[in-house]
């Protein structure tokens, strides 16, 4: 039976084939739906949103040593918080398959950088599998649990954006089950990398290396495709899929288990083509090897490392490698005039009332990673920097320490507050900060589609569980002025903020409200402008709410997108905002 | 050599608008002709007012999920300046689908960018086959703005060659029971309005 699965729902497909039992993760474009649908496997594969990566690439190796076969699911920059784990699980080995299925977003659609995750393969010295569509994603994982088990290692299996995001057909197979029993067998120079036995464990990893690059010369995953020989291409991942449509004449190299590099394949695959290109996307990661090997290549040289590749990309590395004009332009609808759609708050959003209430305030404000990175755009212009998970807190730290002239504020979202703000705010309380930190509290992890977390009280699995509290956890960080606040009340939530600005010590501000998206209800009944008492005055735009439209002779709000928040109510000078329909 | 070049389809909208349904009808219409199929679609901020792009492709085997510019058969668009900017992917010869339908990026609304307002010249002015029809009027006869994509998805049926019936069995597989006659409806609305769009 085939189904047509997108490489996310492919990869949760093979870890239950594979006979899987735990599966663990944090949220992040485009790796998301890999946890999700492996949930739909429950009570086959325990599955669970960790805090954060770190956290799950630990929970999961745990259950690995006690024999479990299981995969970690992560973003690109999911795999810098896991990283420390994985350096040292690489020397620890596993006794049960562990996967960590890591999704890189080359182009950057929806990620604060394009760092290339091939880099951890060889920094951590575990093998690297590469899957080029839907089947290769379900089937790569099963065999990267076979290389884990058989290898004693972790394996990293990377997609990306297209590979994770396109859907392809799928043959279906059966569950396989668990080979051995989960138990735990006590065995201390094994796991202990104390220094005496660390480096024995050292030695390992280099000699398993050895015969893994063995194990990857005879993979059915790395393949040569012998066509017309003028020109040999050796790629992997979804490059693959965009070569084979470009150069359909080239033969090809494929790898698909491309770490540690399977040299004899690759020289053999030289010696039989006249010219050699490489096709990678991101960094030249291959293409710096094989020259190392000795083999003059194309590469960089003709094909983009910045961005993502796309046919169209290719064909213009075509051109280039030919000498040739690039290809003819397509059809122009967009002169450069056209109006840029940039994502924005949804209407209703709890974000917004906080952000107008900072507009009011001259302060830094360090933000961090979110819809509400959203806070950056005009009108509302009310984020200044943006680092990572977690900087949202510490950073407001260093600029009140370097000794700027504003106060700082920082924001984070709950969701990211469990993942990696805590520790933030155990530093500015212990080395005695006042930066006012702000946790936008809308009960969910909502950018990446509204995943649980620590505070939502339900687990993946669907139980309910302990919700708990951030402002219970700020006052056990040591912070005593701690305040939670409904965003949608301005008033309030422009004074309590004020307060926590002006204070001369940590301050948390919770701002409570559930995201606007995930609530079935408006959150109040719809706001409508009086056309007589407007002055066009423009003050609600500076909300930036997608359900205002300036209308040329004043402000509309469409009763469609309007969710009743009634922050434009609020900040109407002339209270000319009502509620639809109201005397 | 004899490779049959795979058929791409582009639709494009904004978010909310069933941009991402019907390219899994498509999909499955061309599944159940016997095609190998890849899609692909950009996810991540949809649903906070961005463009949205989706994309099939079939044929007898297919590589890229992504379209080359240039080269695909249909672009359908929910939006009018969404057509506009994704015209890159289209053949020349390729068929346009667009609906009347205006959604105002949060840089117009808040007056700060202006929506072009010769657009319906524009759009006639780019694209050599266009079909430019008021699928929102048209899904609203049919019962629900809702199946405004449906409609889409019935005109841009006129430009691929999958037979009528697996375009019905497509629709019913991937709607809910209880909506799929409107969705049939909303089908062979769009798929008429087209054969007496593109003979006027």
């Amino acid at each position: 039976m085939s189904e047509l699965l997108s490489g996310n729902q492919a990869v949760a497909r093979g870890a239950y084939e594979a006979g899987a039992t735990v599966a663990t993760g944090y949220p992040g474009t485009p790796s998301t739906e890999i946890l999700e649908e492996a949930a739909r496997f429950k009570p086959e594969i325990y599955c669970e949103w960790s805090p954060n990566e770190k956290v799950a690439l630990e929970v999961a190796a745990g259950a690995a040593l006690a024999g479990a076969r299981c995969i970690v699911t992560m973003k690109h920059v999911g795999l810098n918080v896991a990283s420390d784990p994985l350096m040292t699980l690489s020397y620890l080995g596993v006794e049960g398959g562990l996967v960590v299925c890591v999704a890189d977003d080359p182009g950057m659609h929806s990620s604060q950088n394009e760092q290339d995750t091939r880099h951890y393969a060889r920094l951590a010295k575990v093998p690297l599998f590469e899957p080029a569509d839907s089947q290769e994603a379900k089937d790569f994982v099963g065999a990267a649990l076979d290389v884990s088990e058989s290898f004693r290692t972790p394996v990293i299996l990377r997609s990306t954006t297209r590979v994770s995001h396109s859907r392809s057909l799928v043959a279906l197979g059966e569950r396989r089950a668990l080979p051995r029993a989960v138990a735990f067998q006590k065995n201390p120079a094994r796991y202990v990398p104390i220094p005496l036995w660390g480096r024995v464990m050292r030695t390992e990893v280099e000699e398993r290396l050895g015969r893994l690059a063995e194990a990857a010369e005879r993979s059915p995953a790395n393949r040569i495709e012998w066509r017309d020989r003028e020109l040999g291409i050796i790629t992997a991942s979804i490059a693959y899929q965009y070569v084979r449509e470009v150069w359909p004449e080239a033969s090809v190299l494929k790898l698909g288990f491309s770490y540690p590099f399977p040299d004899g394949l690759i020289r053999q695959f030289a010696a039989g083509a006249r010219r050699l290109l490489i096709v990678e996307e991101l960094d030249a990661i291959l293409e710096e090897h094989v020259r190392s090997l000795g083999l003059a290549c194309h590469g960089r040289d003709v094909v983009p490392g910045v961005g993502e590749l796309s046919p169209t990309v290719l064909l213009a590395a075509r051109a280039r490698l030919e000498g040739k004009p690039a290809p003819r332009t397509a059809l122009r609808g967009d002169p450069g005039d056209l109006p840029v759609r940039p994502p924005v708050l949804c209407p209703g959003c709890p974000h917004r009332g906080i952000f107008y209430a900072l507009g009011r305030q001259d302060v830094i404000v360090t933000g961090d990673i979110g819809c509400y990175s959203l806070g950056v755009f005009k009108p509302l212009d009310r984020v200044d920097t943006i680092l990572c998970m977690g900087a949202g807190v510490s950073m407001a730290q260093g600029f009140e320490k370097a000794g700027v002239r504003q106060k700082v504020v920082g924001i984070i979202g709950d969701s990211t507050f469990f993942h990696s703000g805590i520790t933030g705010l155990l530093d500015i309380v212990y080395n005695k900060g006042t930066a006012a930190i702000i946790v936008m509290d809308n009960r969910t992890t909502a950018m990446t589609g509204h995943q649980d977390h620590p505070g939502t009280g339900r687990t993946l699995m669907g139980e309910p569980t302990a919700a708990l509290s951030i402002a219970e956890i700020g006052r056990a960080c040591g912070v005593r002025r701690v305040h939670e606040v409904n965003p949608y009340d301005l008033e309030t939530t422009q004074r309590v903020l004020a307060e926590a600005i002006q204070a001369n010590e940590p301050a948390l501000v919770v701002s409570v409200a559930p995201c606007a998206l995930a609530r079935r209800t408006p959150v109040g009944p719809a706001r409508e402008v009086s056309a007589e008492a407007c002055v066009d005055c423009g003050q609600c735009l500076g909300l930036g709410c997608p359900a205002l439209e300036a209308a040329g002779d004043g402000v509309r709000i469409s009763e469609l997108l309007c969710r009743g928040c009634g922050l434009c109510e609020q900040v109407c000078p002339v209270g000319a905002i009502a509620a639809r329909g109201a005397p | 050599m004899s490779r049959v070049a795979p058929v791409s389809v582009v639709l494009a909208g904004v978010g909310g608008q069933g941009i991402v349904l019907a390219s899994t009808i498509v999909a499955r219409a061309a599944i159940l002709a016997g095609f190998q199929v890849k899609t692909n679609e950009v996810h991540g901020m949809a649903q906070r007012g961005g463009s949205v792009i989706a994309q099939v492709r079939y044929g007898p085997e297919v590589h890229s999920p992504l379209v080359s510019e240039g080269t695909a058969c249909v672009l359908a668009s929910l939006e009018q300046i969404e057509a506009l900017r994704n015209a890159n992917y289209l053949a020349p010869e390729g068929l346009a689908v667009v609906s009347r339908q205006r959604a105002l990026p949060a840089t117009v609304s808040a007056g700060r960018a202006v929506y072009p307002a010769d657009v319906e010249a524009r759009l006639r002015r780019t694209f050599n086959r266009l079909i430019y029809l008021d699928a929102e009027g048209m899904a609203v006869r049919c019962g629900s703005v809702r199946v405004a994509n449906v409609v889409v998805l019935g005109a841009l049926s006129t430009g691929l060659d999958l037979p009528a019936d697996t375009w019905h069995a497509a629709v019913s597989s991937c709607v809910p029971e209880k909506y799929r006659e409107l969705n049939i409806r909303a089908f062979q609305a769009g798929r008429e309005g087209a054969t007496s769009a593109a003979s006027s």
